[in-house]
């Protein structure tokens, strides 16, 4: 077993109506399976509303899963006690989109890293000097922890947060966009940040960004999300040479300044009609999810969904079309 | 090389917006924030330029001076002059600049969510400026925004008319508020980085939508950005702003392929690829300096992997390299 392991995750919202009368569930997350080797980096990547936070908040149990099962280093998240959960969580940690929503406004850099460490119960003497280990190593100077947020730019804020996550010395990091908030000349900075972190502390990083680009310089495998659906996984030489799934070569195609150049508009996309944008889930039908905006969809992919299924080495791709193209 | 202190010898009158000069700072209790310190740019017709920078760059006081919608005070205009069709814009009366303002000149901006009324349709959005700069009956007005929003792709639809803005996807408020901003067919178009807020896939659909816009009614368009692959896939010229200064400007093909100053062949190689993987990406040192304490000299050289002496003494001049290509560095040949 793989040091992360994602077994047939579910995420259902069940909606309250009016005077609690049962509202359409939406099903954020469906049926997504993937495994994280230990030191590796894994990319997601899906446009905004595909349910890639839902997917994070239900591996870390901040969201318990509808259904399914999460392995982390052998151990099943579901079948621990709410306080062994509790001292699990100590090794993985998140580092969020956005730092200045991330760290409170009150309070100083000092307590906001020493809050998870009183947690541990470690002794003031110690909390000290790992705190000041800690922000030594993501490039912040220990004589700064008595300042508050507002005093740091926008780069060192990202900078606290990951240090703050580290404190727990976790071996599992979860970035959530983590450098998409930050100006362009400040973002190479942090994500070679997280390279040499991930060395140094032998990190394994579940990655999410819309940013195809970085994740494809960043992640060792890649899959790709579409309404609560992995389409195509894969290792990041398999998805950038042989894009197979038509999402995932629409995505690759918006890049911009891939020498793909702009022409004239086709206003026949589906993006006219409103609620087919990748926000609204379907809840029980069978068609393929993509099946309405895919140009090469047939009656199969109305009737029967595709599976996940392996068409070359470790490359997985959910859709019955692709044995009719040249994948190679 | 001829020293072109004062490119604006080079200008024809067929120029749709031409800024001299501009100098711009603002005022507050803790000390002067010098936020635009003398830039110069031209638009003409049916031209999209790019003005690229970080944040905190001066992009958006431009912008919001173009408009005449910086307020004096805290903001004063130390110098320069803002021509738009030869005529200056700075010190207008207010009353003149509404009647410009959506009618020749329009802006679009970054997050469509906010800059829409969210108690009023969209309908409603469109032909008040129909009725108000263009003197419409209200039925006139609907039958042109229904026109306005087929242009931009929603197709002559009622529904969306008669939408709140929550009803729309983000993509679709975006065309929404295009459709405002070019129904009074304005001469210029102010794009605020119109497709950060957005996904990849509108994105494109987006940048595809402004550069036919650009065709159909030969616009000239100011486009803010702080991406650089969007402005590569868009602009005709690009402008590099740092620090409230423009650093480097040429057509869009030279800028790329034959880059000058420091500061933007520095930014082109910290984008990450896959073709960079397994290497480190080249960063650059320190942070974007505020507005309030620019670096004496050369604004770029602290973070400049090139500086010498001459860079933290002198402020270097704008010089010309030929074919438009302008950039303001001591260290380049």
């Amino acid at each position: 077993m793989r040091f992360v392991e994602i077994k047939n995750l579910e995420k259902t919202y069940f909606g309250h109506g009016f005077f609690k009368r049962s509202k359409s569930a939406v099903k954020a997350v469906d049926r997504v399976s993937f495994g994280i080797e230990k030191k590796s980096v894994f990319g997601l990547v899906g446009e905004s509303g595909c349910g890639k936070t839902s997917l994070v908040r239900s591996v870390l149990y901040l969201d318990p899963p509808t259904s399914g099962e999460v392995w982390i280093d052998n151990t099943l998240l579901g079948g621990l006690k709410s306080t062994e959960l509790r001292s699990f969580r100590r090794r993985m940690q998140i580092v969020f989109q956005d730092p200045n929503s991330a760290l409170n406004p009150k309070m100083n850099v000092q307590d906001s890293l020493e809050e998870g460490l009183v947690n541990r119960g470690l002794e003031a003497g110690h909390r000290k000097k790992l705190i000041a280990r800690m922000l030594d190593l993501v490039g912040i100077s220990p004589s700064h922890s008595s300042r508050y947020p507002h005093e740091f730019s926008g780069g060192q804020k990202q900078r606290i947060v990951i240090a703050r996550a580290l404190c727990m010395e976790p071996d599992f990091l979860v970035l959530d966009e983590p450098v998409s908030n930050l100006d362009v000349s400040i973002q190479a900075q942090i994500i070679n940040l997280l390279q040499d972190l991930k060395k140094e502390l032998n990190l394994t990083y579940l990655f999410i960004s819309h940013d195809l680009n970085l994740v494809a310089y960043l992640s060792d495998r890649i899959a790709v999300m579409y309404k609560g659906r992995l389409v195509e996984s894969g290792s990041t030489d398999e998805i950038m040479d042989h894009p197979v799934h038509p999402y995932t070569l629409k995505l690759f195609s918006s890049i911009p300044g891939m020498e793909t150049t702009v022409v004239a508009d086709d206003f026949t996309t589906q993006e006219a009609t409103p609620a087919s944008d990748g926000k609204k889930v379907a809840v029980g039908t069978n068609a393929c999810n993509y099946c309405d905006s895919c140009p090469m969809a047939g009656r199969e992919c109305r009737e029967r969904e595709p599976q996940l299924e392996t068409i070359d080495g470790s490359h997985k791709v959910a859709c019955h079309k692709f044995s009719y193209r040249d994948t190679h | 090389m001829a020293i072109n202190q004062d490119s604006t010898l080079s200008i024809t009158n067929n120029n749709l917006l031409e800024i001299k000069n501009l100098d711009v700072s603002f005022i507050q209790a803790r000390g002067t924030a010098h936020a635009l310190r003398g830039i110069d740019l031209t638009i003409s017709s049916g031209e999209i330029l790019a003005l690229v920078g970080e944040s905190g760059s001066g992009k958006t006081v431009t912008s919001m001076s173009i408009m005449g919608l910086v307020p004096t005070p805290p903001a004063r205009f130390n110098a320069g002059s803002l021509l738009f069709r030869g005529d200056e814009l700075i010190g207008r009366p207010h009353a003149e600049m509404r009647k410009i303002r959506g009618n020749e000149i329009a802006m679009v901006f970054q997050e469509p969510a906010k800059y829409l009324n969210p108690s009023l349709k969209i309908g409603e959005q469109i032909t008040e400026m129909l009725i108000l700069h263009l003197g419409m009956s209200s039925q006139q007005a609907e039958e042109k925004a229904l026109a306005f929003l087929d242009v931009v792709g929603l197709g002559k639809s009622r529904r969306v008319l008669n939408a709140y803005p929550h009803e729309l996807s983000g993509g679709m408020k975006q065309r929404a508020m295009i459709a405002m901003a070019i129904c009074c067919n304005p001469s210029l178009l102010i794009a605020d980085e119109p497709t950060t807020a957005l996904d990849v896939t509108l994105q494109l659909q987006i940048l595809k939508l402004i550069r036919n816009l650009k065709k159909t009614f030969s616009m000239g368009i100011l486009f803010i950005s702080h991406n650089l692959g969007v402005v590569r896939e868009i602009a005709d010229r690009v402008a590099v702003i740092y620090a409230g200064k423009i650093v480097e400007s040429a057509a869009n093909k030279t800028l790329f392929e034959n880059t000058l100053h420091p500061y933007t062949s520095a930014l082109l190689q910290s984008i990450p690829d896959a073709e960079k993987r397994g290497q480190r990406l080249r960063a650059i040192p320190g942070n974007v300096p505020d507005a309030e304490n620019i670096p004496k000299g050369c604004s770029f050289h602290p973070r400049c992997a090139l500086a010498s002496d001459k860079c933290s003494r002198e402020i270097p001049l704008t010089r010309d390299y030929g074919n438009g290509h302008f950039a303001a560095c001591h260290i380049i040949h």
